[in-house]
Formats: structure tokens, sequence, C-alpha cells
């Protein structure tokens, strides 16, 4: 696998509920180490695309390929068990959980011997090292105990919690999808600064997100979605926000195919 | 409320914190706040002072009378089969559902325990697995509709309940298996009800079973992968979904083993009361809601501990002797379980406002 091999490739994806199409031929692309912002109106199918990419709707037609290899996802968790992370916009998490539990919810670790084997007991040492460790490399260990409930955190450290439990297990890519729409000025500006952060450890990130300013701060390349497939992709560097808007809305003819 | 987390407001300087932070937080917490803060991590810690509490009072008013070792024998006595259905009735309800088919699928299966035995000659401990297998096949069935079907496990265990009451009097036919009769030709039926005595206390298998029982289950629910998967679904079950918690096997496990429990209930019963009566623990449903509740498990899912369920039972059964020994009128003993319900609920919706 050289380099540029895209981190995802999707070729003519179609995805149809009755007679609506949400997804209508579309394409889409995710290289190494790039945040990728896929922007769109509301119902132009982004988060459809993004959905077939993790495998939590399965496509009519069209096919992905992940790093050149093509992939067949039923599930979530299938995409999960191949390294890749989703942040959702309700976060799922547990709220009555402590954080430990809620980084590991779903592949818990057990401890060894007799205990774990037989006895299936819980290596919570195990876990909430790794756990502190995982938010001190983010800078997050502002949270005063790993085993602190998820409830007792403010919404910036619940999305904080989310970005570390996905960079601590993504190895090929993390989707976030509105990351910082709940969140105030300074909590947003936390957030974005930790998916800079993850990039910077070379994990490649798909944003969905609305917010014009956040996309052009962060993203390497915008992917725009309008009535069911790209549009378009562009480097925020050559436009400007409110080329994005036109060309999400169809006021504005989009530049050639491949332009970034 | 009393939380008004500073570390949230410096979120971005805040990044090289230590332990201080805690420190600080907990000393402008203010008594009620920590008080708030130590029912959140510790959910059953209301429902233990409560009957140290009561014991105490009982203790007072009573003296000996009331410590004795057999007013504790027959406290736990009493408590034994409401104890060990608390316990389904916990695993269902932490799950955010409730059961209401807990008591007849209790009764069922010593029917069925009894019935094989008796009608068909087969032998009893083969019966006795038969009682289970169905306890749990029952539960089975309800998790199925709760998990699968989606209906609200209310309305699913309310007609459970009727359909396997109904059940256990047409396979009956209303009819109960003396005591004595069990005693001469099927004593394993009664195995739950074998006493031994410690110091003068005596216990019997079934109390010894609800013990061990409450404390299996607080290890699994508290230690392993499962446990903090049911807490999990009860807490947001489409989370946990996303999160990779497989919610529909959780939810199958945790019916069928509250059905298996009750089937186990069901044994115990027969050694409670030495014969087979289908009309016997009509109430268990009610009384296991009530232990429940009372040891702070949340009606809404996802907190509280089994521990508290076991404390809960405990605080009706002392209350239960304990007035009976200073002569009142049954009718106090409901009167004060009622405060007590209410009370739990309204302690609980203010923990839960920590969050807020």
């Amino acid at each position: 696998m050289s380099d540029n091999t895209p981190v995802v490739q999707g070729r003519g994806i179609v995805k149809r509920y009755g007679h609506v199409t949400a997804i209508d031929h579309s394409d889409f692309e995710l290289r190494q180490g790039e945040i990728l912002a896929v922007i769109g109106d509301n119902g132009a199918g982004k988060s459809s695309i993004v959905k077939a990419i993790c495998g939590a709707t399965i496509p009519d037609e069209g096919e992905i390929l992940i790093e050149g290899k093509k992939v067949n996802f039923t599930s979530p968790i299938d995409a999960r068990n191949m390294g890749i992370e989703i942040v959702y916009q309700q976060l799922a998490m547990s709220p009555a959980l402590s954080i430990a539990d809620n980084m590991f919810m779903g592949r818990e670790i057990r401890r060894s011997g007799f205990m774990g084997k037989y006895m299936r007991q819980l290596d919570r040492p195990a876990m909430e090292k790794f756990a502190r460790d995982k938010l001190t490399e983010l800078g997050l260990m502002t949270v005063q105990s790993i085993n602190q409930a998820v409830e007792t955190l403010s919404g910036g450290q619940r999305q904080g919690v989310a970005v570390a439990r996905a960079a601590a297990f993504a190895s090929k890519f993390i989707i976030m999808d509105e990351p910082t729409a709940a969140l105030g000025v300074k909590e947003s500006r936390k957030v974005l600064e930790l998916i800079q952060d993850v990039r910077a450890r070379g994990i490649p990130i798909i944003l969905i997100s609305h917010n014009m300013p956040h996309v052009f701060e962060v993203a390497d390349r915008i992917h725009v979605h309008r009535l069911g497939k790209r549009l378009c992709t562009i480097d925020p560097k050559d436009y400007t926000m409110s080329d994005a808007v036109a060309f999400m809305t169809g006021a504005k003819e989009p530049p050639k195919e491949g332009t970034a | 409320m009393s939380e008004p987390n500073p570390t949230s407001q410096e979120f971005e300087t805040a990044v090289n914190r230590t332990e201080k932070v805690a420190e600080f937080e907990s000393s402008r917490r203010g008594f009620v706040g920590g008080l708030q803060h130590i029912l959140h991590v510790n959910p059953s810690f209301v429902p233990l002072i409560v009957l140290l509490g009561a014991m105490l009072i009982f203790v007072l008013l009573l003296g000996s009378k009331f410590l004795s070792p057999f007013a504790m024998t027959l406290i736990l006595q009493q408590v034994q089969i409401v104890g060990i259905v608390a316990a389904a009735q916990s695993l269902v309800i932490l799950t955010a559902g409730i059961d209401l088919s807990v008591g007849a699928i209790m009764v069922f299966s010593s029917v069925i325990m009894g019935q094989f035995t008796f009608r068909y000659g087969i032998p009893a401990p083969v019966s006795v697995v038969c009682g289970l297998g169905v306890g749990a096949a029952i539960g089975a069935v309800n998790g199925w509709l709760v998990s699968r079907v989606k209906l609200p496990p209310f309305i699913v265990t309310l007609g459970m309940w009727q359909i396997v009451l109904a059940t256990n009097f047409l396979y009956s036919a209303n009819e109960t298996i003396r005591s004595q009769d069990i005693e001469a030709n099927a004593p394993f039926l009664q195995f739950f009800g074998t006493k031994f005595s410690i110091g003068g206390a005596s216990f019997t298998i079934g109390v010894v079973f609800m013990l061990v029982l409450i404390a299996v289950l607080s290890y699994v629910l508290r230690h392993t992968a499962w446990g903090r998967h049911v807490y999990a679904v009860g807490d947001d079950p489409e989370a946990a979904e996303l999160s990779g918690v497989n919610v529909h096997k959780t939810l199958m496990s945790v019916y069928m083993l509250s059905g298996l429990i009750c089937a186990f209930a069901g044994w115990a019963l027969i050694g409670r009361i030495g014969s087979v009566s289908p009309t016997s623990g009509q109430l268990a449903n009610i009384e296991s809601i009530t232990a429940v509740v009372i040891g702070g498990i949340s009606l809404f899912g996802g907190r509280g501990s089994i521990m508290g369920s076991l404390f809960g039972a405990l605080i009706v059964g002392v209350f239960t002797l304990g007035l009976r020994l200073l002569g009142a009128d049954a009718q106090w003993t409901f009167l004060l379980i009622g405060l007590l319900i209410i009370t739990a609920v309204a302690v609980d919706q203010w923990i839960r406002k920590v969050s807020g």
C-alpha cells in the first residue's frame, strides 16, 4: 500500500428508501492524515453517506474501499473492529457510569488468570490507567477522577472523553458528527484543538459540521454534498466561506471535480 | 445545583491541575452537597442507614426481645422469599424495565416441581430442574417481547403475570400438595427449608441461598463486563448500542436470569411453607418492587446496587416484626412502608440532580 492510497474510497454509492434516493451515485474520498470536512444543506444526505461508510446503513449499489480493500460492513461494530471510530453527536455515553467504564464499554479488558478466565473479572486498574493515560495525552486530565460519573462532567469534558475514546481505539480513521454543535465558544475551541491533536498523531478524520468557521479552521479539504451526491471537493485556502455556502445551496456553479 | 463545576469554566487553562481541584470542590460543596455526592456514588447508603436506624429504634423500644437470635432468625426467614425475588426484580429494574410476573413465575415453578413429582412420579431433582427450566423459559419470552418486539416491560409482564397465574391454576386444578406428603415422599422439594443453627440462631438453606445470591449478583454487576452492560442498557440503551453493547443479548439474559431466580424462589417457597400451594406468594411482585424501591434502585434504570434491595427487604422485615412485637396494628406497617417508598423515590430524584 503506497502512501497516497486513500484511507476510504467510495465509488458510485446509492441508497434508496422507497422512492427517496438518499445517496445518488456519490463518490467519497478520505486521504491519509487529513481532516476532511463534509458539509451540505439539511437533507443533502451528508449523514447518509457517512453512515454508509461506517456500516450504519448498507448501500444498495456502489463499493467502499478501506485502504484499497473492498469492505462490506453490516454494522458499525464491523467498522469498529477494523479500527474505525465514530464520535456521535449524542456522544453515546452512559451518564451514570464512570469515565473509565464508558471508554471501555463494549470492549472491556478482563483480568488474566483464574479471576479473569473463570470469574470473568474486569481488570479495573488496567482500564483506569489506560483511560487516564489517554486523557492526559490529550490534555484532558482536568477531570478530578477517572471514576467519576460522566454526568458530572461539563459538555466540553464529555465531548473530550468521547474524542479521547475514539482516538484511543482508532487505527484507521475517526468520524465526528457535529462535535461542536452543542458547545459554548471556549469548549468548542478546546474540541477543535483536540481534533487537530488527533490529526497530528496521524489519524485522519471525517468531520461533519454545519459550522463554517470551524470547518475552515481545521479542515484540509472540504467535501461539499448536494442533492445526494458529492458536488465537489474544495481546498479551504482557495475559497471563502460564502463560496462554500453558495456551492452547498446551488447558488454558484461548482469548480471542476478534482480541484482539491 | 450545588455543582457549579469550576473546572468546566476554565476548561482550557486548567490542563495541568492536580488533585487539589477535588479538595477545593468538596469544601465548596457544603454538607448537603457532600451528602448528595456520597449518595450518588453509594446509592445503597440510604437504605442501610434506615435499616440500622429502624433496628436501633426497635432495640430501644423492645430491648432484648428484639435483639434475640430468635427474632433475627425470624426476620431472615420471613424475608428470604421476597429477598430472592427482589434480586430478580433488581436486575430487571436496572435495565429500566419492571417485572410484574415474578410472583406468578415463582408460584408456577413451585407447582411444576410439586406436580411433576407427585402427578407423574418423576424423581424430585428432575422435577426441580424442570421447574427451573420453565421459569427461565417464561423469562425468555418476556425478554424477547421486550427486546425484539419492543413492547413496554410493564405491559409485557402485566400480561405474562395473568397468563402464568391462570396457567398455574388450570394446571394445578387449584390443588395443594400437603406438607406431610412431600416430607414423606419427596423431601428434596423442601431442601431450602433445611435448618441448621449457629450460636442459637437457626438458619435455613433458603436464607443462605438468598445471601449468597445477592453477594454473587453484586460481584457480577460490579466486576464483569456483563454487569456494566446491564447498567449501560438501563441508563441509555441507544448509547449502549452505539458503544458496541449487544442490547438484545443483555436484555434477554437479564429476563431469563430473572425467570430462573424466580423459579429458585419457587423452590425456596416450598421449603418455607412446606406445601406446594398454587395460591401462595400472590403479593411477591408488589413486595419485591417495594424492596427494590426502598433499596434505592432507580425505577428509571441504570442506578442503584443490588445490596440496596436486600436492605430494602430487610427494612420491611424489621418493621413487620418490630411493630408486631410492639402489639401495633399491622396497618401501621403498611403505612410506614408506603411512606418509605415515596421518600425513597424522592431521594432518588434528588440524587439525580447531581447531573443537572
